[in-house]
């Protein structure tokens, strides 16, 4: 349908032009001017700008104001709600300088159309104007770059003390999820430990790492500062939540951050928009291979009641796998001898946490 | 040329009494030069390979790398309507392209995702290396510097020639990597790794990744020795009285242009070199830490978003280097036919300069949410945000070159207005993401691929068109049909808008780019039928492009003749014959007295003066400080 419509008022727009094109050679004719330079496609061409635009900007508003819930997903982050008022106000700012440059450009185009016997105006400078479109621009864009410094720093900064930790570690093609357990502690991981059951590379001679557990869904609270640390351990990925408007790549060989804090829970969620089906998603934006555009995780922001319960439920990866936790333990006892297997796995510095910034 | 003969030819005074007779340009003394002009280039008779495959006339090679280009935007506009069609209908079968595609078409009439991948990639490559680097500033720098600033040709013919080989050898090597059995480059147009280095990642980045750094390679070295050549013949091959401040606006931009190449294509050359490193002889600049295919790596200590910090140093004066030439030719092209003097020339060249010192140093605006340190985030949103200063100025003076002009609307002038349209569409969304915080929701969105098809990508593309059509009866000696142009413009100009207005909504509501489907999820899954209105006017627009096609072509064979100076222009190619021979002018090469934007003045007769026309000879349209030259 959609197809038909757009052919159908491309072909109009083609007979139009030639329609209008053909007159303007017959009108020509007629009146005896056919020979002229400058004949009358050039005042055709001058009304199809002011056409242009007028049809043009309807066309846009109408698609816009049409398009506009479609557009805005709800959000459901502190700082996402900041950097929406941010983003239209930015919108309604350079709304108004397209709407007048792009109207200046369309109407004058028409206007100051070639007429026979009128002369340009010979205009080649003057200092004064061109300090003040120098100046209002550069008024502007402080303000903005001020405003986005503010939230910017806001954003990045040091994730608050109470925050709740989990990290994802991405991997063609999904994603690895992780907590800290009972201790509150990330257990030491090493990329060379990475094997088909342990795809972390828990390093379980390292006690943390005894209680971290391992999820396929991520779960967090809401109303409270999440820090999500970031890895990738083959090519780079990008954690984009739309819905929190987070978004930081996962980088091989350097972990690294980002912290919201969820207002409101998938129920809530679930009910406002009516869809009992909604889930927040996490998604891959950082093209990772051919199955990038799949690379997904759920997101499930829970009441910080039913998170404590549903924490405290969770199995730490060592229990889950003993014979992973078995294999560790051999190893320990025969580490008074030199791994000959592995000769280099010992001395490789485990992977840094991620440092804070 | 030392060996031409010398020949009276064009004296200022002859020219100045063409330029005074009514618009159009009396036709008949200047038939008279094209007669002797014809006569004098039988003399020395070239075999056609050194005429036409091998030439060292800058003219020739400028056609060489259009046609060339014209060849690359074809292959990237049908790669670009392969995936639209993907795009498009995600569910679709696109079982009739098997015949073409062969196995990258699955049993079940599904294109492969890998190869979708390779898709973006190459049309991302061809469109910005190959057809608006190569294709615009190679054709016009070739093409305009000597016959603008008065020079027979370029400093140094023999390297321009290389120029063009080497960039041809580039495309040999580029198109065949489309036809490896592991498909061509698959990693984005901006190969990071690891993706890049590993072919356990993504089978593109075995041969068809070799060939993509080898033939980039090559593009380097002809970008190099292009560049070298302009910014040579520019400082030192300016005929008599071409001061930097007579230039015409299209040289200062070519001149920047060629300083930005040199400076940052050797960047993207040794970031090409650590990658062919790392892929091949196992050194660890950008990998670390990796466990793929079932097998731990042994690099360790490299750092992906170094190679992003290389890349982009290149990358962003990249974007520059595409649009410079095309805002030169669009303000030329503005002056000419708004018959207007362009508005605040010094402050036009202060902002070109302006804009091409920023763009070194803003590059990192591409890597907000790449883990790096976010103090420097800040510095480059500080540092971003402050071109949309110089680019203001020169969107206002083209609109105030417009405003009571008396405009002819040619069909370079219809592109040249689309591209101010164009530019100012997708240069205010840079606001946007160029504000670090607001780039955490939009970086690798719609939006983003919205913001630069407009302000680089389309806009670059109607100031090719806006050059091709201006100086088509210079290059050819014909003219190119304008009522197909008329119906070209204004079919790619809606088709533009009705492409990438539709795609920042798109954007805004967070879709990722390079996803082969966005069915998946839920978040991404409201725009099945705006998709599929993309992808049609996409696809029905780049059909649009063969009108232009047809035009160019039958044009050069069959096209109307042109006169000298068919646009009644003042700069100096228009001096030289319909169709100049090796050496451009057939005898002494013309002074030039006044700067190139002489229209309309008070007190002239005709509504343009030529460059080189003295004052003496125009005394009753001196300006007060001009009177004092005329003497």
């Amino acid at each position: 349908m959609t197809a038909l419509t757009i052919l159908l008022v491309l072909v109009l727009l083609l007979v139009v032009f030639g329609l209008l094109f053909r007159l303007q050679i017959l009108t020509s004719i007629f009146s005896g001017t056919f020979t002229r330079d400058i004949g009358m496609s050039n005042s055709v061409n001058a009304i199809l700008m002011l056409v242009f635009l007028v049809f043009g900007g309807a066309w846009f508003a109408y698609s816009f104001v049409e398009n506009f819930n479609k557009m805005n997903p709800p959000i459901a982050s502190v700082h996402g709600h900041q950097m929406e008022r941010m983003f239209w106000i930015t919108m309604a700012v350079i709304g108004v300088a397209f709407a007048i440059t792009q109207s200046l450009l369309f109407v004058y185009s028409y206007k100051y159309q070639h007429k026979e016997g009128r002369r340009a105006y010979f205009f080649a400078h003057n200092n004064k104007i061109e300090v003040i479109w120098t100046i209002i621009p550069a008024i502007v864009m402080a303000a903005l770059i001020f405003a986005g410094w503010k939230a910017w720093t806001r954003i990045t900064g040091p994730a608050p003390k109470n925050s709740v930790v989990v990290e994802v570690m991405g991997k063609q093609f999904n994603w690895l999820v992780r907590y800290p357990g009972r201790d509150m502690k990330l257990g030491v991981i090493n990329y060379r430990m990475i094997d088909a059951v342990n795809e972390w590379g828990f390093d379980l001679s390292d006690k943390s790492a005894l209680d971290d557990f391992t999820t396929n869904e991520i779960h967090v609270p809401k109303g409270v500062p999440v820090l999500i640390k970031i890895r990738s351990r083959d090519v780079l990925h990008a954690v984009y939540m739309p819905h929190f408007r987070v978004q930081m790549y996962a980088v091989p060989g350097m972990p690294t951050r980002f912290w919201f804090t969820p207002t409101m829970s998938t129920d809530e969620m679930r009910a406002k928009l009516g869809n009992p089906k909604f889930n927040y998603e996490l998604a891959c934006n950082q093209v990772c291979g051919g199955s990038h555009f799949a690379m997904k995780a759920t997101v499930i922001v829970d009441e910080p009641d039913d998170y404590q319960n549903w924490y405290a439920a969770q199995q730490s990866f060592s229990a889950k796998n003993p014979e992973v936790m078995a294999a560790f333990k051999q190893k320990a006892k025969t580490l008074v001898a030199p791994v000959a297997a592995q000769p280099e796995a010992p001395e490789v510095a485990p992977a840094p946490l991620a440092a804070s910034y | 040329m030392s060996d031409m003969t010398p020949k009276p030819n064009l004296s200022p005074s002859v020219e100045a009494q063409g330029g005074r007779g009514s618009a159009p340009v009396p036709a008949t003394e200047h038939d008279d030069h094209l007669l002797h002009d014809d006569h004098h280039h039988e003399h020395h008779d070239q075999h056609w390979l050194w005429k036409y495959v091998f030439s060292q006339d800058h003219k020739q090679i400028a056609k060489q790398f259009l046609i060339t280009g014209i060849f690359w935007a074809i292959l990237g506009g049908t790669l670009s309507s392969l995936f639209r069609l993907q795009l498009g209908w995600p569910e679709g079968t696109m079982e009739w392209l098997k015949p073409i595609l062969g196995g990258w078409v699955s049993e079940a009439g599904k294109l492969d995702p890998e190869f979708y991948l390779a898709l973006v990639t190459m049309h991302g490559t061809i469109m910005v290396f190959f057809v608006l680097t190569a294709g615009l500033s190679g054709t016009f720098s070739n093409f305009l510097i000597p016959l603008q600033v008065g020079a027979r040709d370029m400093a140094s013919g023999f390297m321009n020639m290389l120029s063009y080989w080497f960039f041809f050898l580039s495309s040999v090597v580029m198109f065949s990597s489309l036809f490896i059995e592991t498909g061509p480059a698959a990693a984005g147009w901006t190969i990071y790794p690891p993706l890049s280095a590993l072919p356990q990642a993504i089978p593109g980045s075995g041969t068809g990744m070799t060939m993509w750094l080898v033939s980039m390679a090559l593009f380097i070295v002809s970008q190099l020795l292009g560049g070298v050549n302009y910014v040579t013949t520019v400082i030192n091959l300016r005929t008599r009285g071409m001061s930097m401040s007579k230039l015409p606006l299209t040289i200062w931009a070519f001149f920047l242009t060629a300083i930005l190449g040199i400076l940052s294509f050797p960047v993207l050359f040794s970031a090409a070199l650590l990658l062919i490193f790392d892929r091949s002889f196992g050194t660890s600049f950008f990998l670390s830490d990796i466990y793929i295919a079932g097998q731990a790596l042994s690099n360790q200590g490299g750092s992906p978003v170094l190679f992003q910090h290389l890349f982009w140093f290149l990358g962003h004066p990249e974007v520059y280097i595409v649009i410079m030439p095309a805002m030169g030719m669009v303000s030329e092209v503005l002056a000419t036919n708004a018959r207007k003097p362009i508005f605040g020339y010094r402050a036009m060249i202060g902002s070109l300069i302006g804009i091409s010192l920023l763009s070194f140093v803003v590059w990192a605006h591409h890597m907000f949410v790449t883990g790096m340190n976010p103090f420097l985030g800040s510095v480059f949103m500080f540092l971003t945000l402050i071109i949309a200063v110089p680019s203001g100025v020169k969107v206002f003076n083209w609109l105030a070159t417009l405003w009571r002009g008396n405009i002819r609307f040619t069909a370079a002038m219809l592109f040249a207005i689309g591209f101010v349209s164009l530019f100012i569409s997708g240069g205010l969304t840079g606001i946007i993401l160029g504000n670090a915080t607001l780039d955490i929701q939009m970086h690798n969105t719609y939006f983003v691929v919205a913001h630069f098809h407009l302000v680089m990508g389309s806009s670059a593309f109607f100031g090719l068109f806006a050059g091709v059509y201006h100086w088509f009866p210079k290059m050819f000696g014909r003219m190119m049909d304008e009522k197909l142009g008329y119906i070209h413009f204004w079919l790619t100009f809606a088709g533009v808008y009705l492409v990438f207005m539709p795609m920042h909504y798109v954007g805004i509501a967070g879709f990722p780019r390079r996803y082969y489907a966005w069915t998946g999820f839920d978040a991404f899954s409201q725009f099945a039928d705006m998709n599929k209105f993309i992808s049609i006017a996409a696809i029905i627009a780049f059909l649009g492009q063969f009108i232009f096609i047809f035009n160019f072509f039958y044009s050069i064979f069959r096209g109307r003749r042109a006169t000298q100076n068919p646009w009644n222009s003042t700069t100096l190619e228009w001096t030289a014959p319909i169709e100049p021979g090796h050496g451009n002018w057939p005898g002494e090469i013309p002074a030039v007295y006044r700067w190139p934007y002489d229209y309309s003045k008070p007190g002239s007769e005709v509504d343009f003066i030529p460059q080189n026309v003295p004052y003496s000879q125009t005394h009753s349209s001196n300006l007060p400080y001009e009177r004092d030259m005329a003497e």
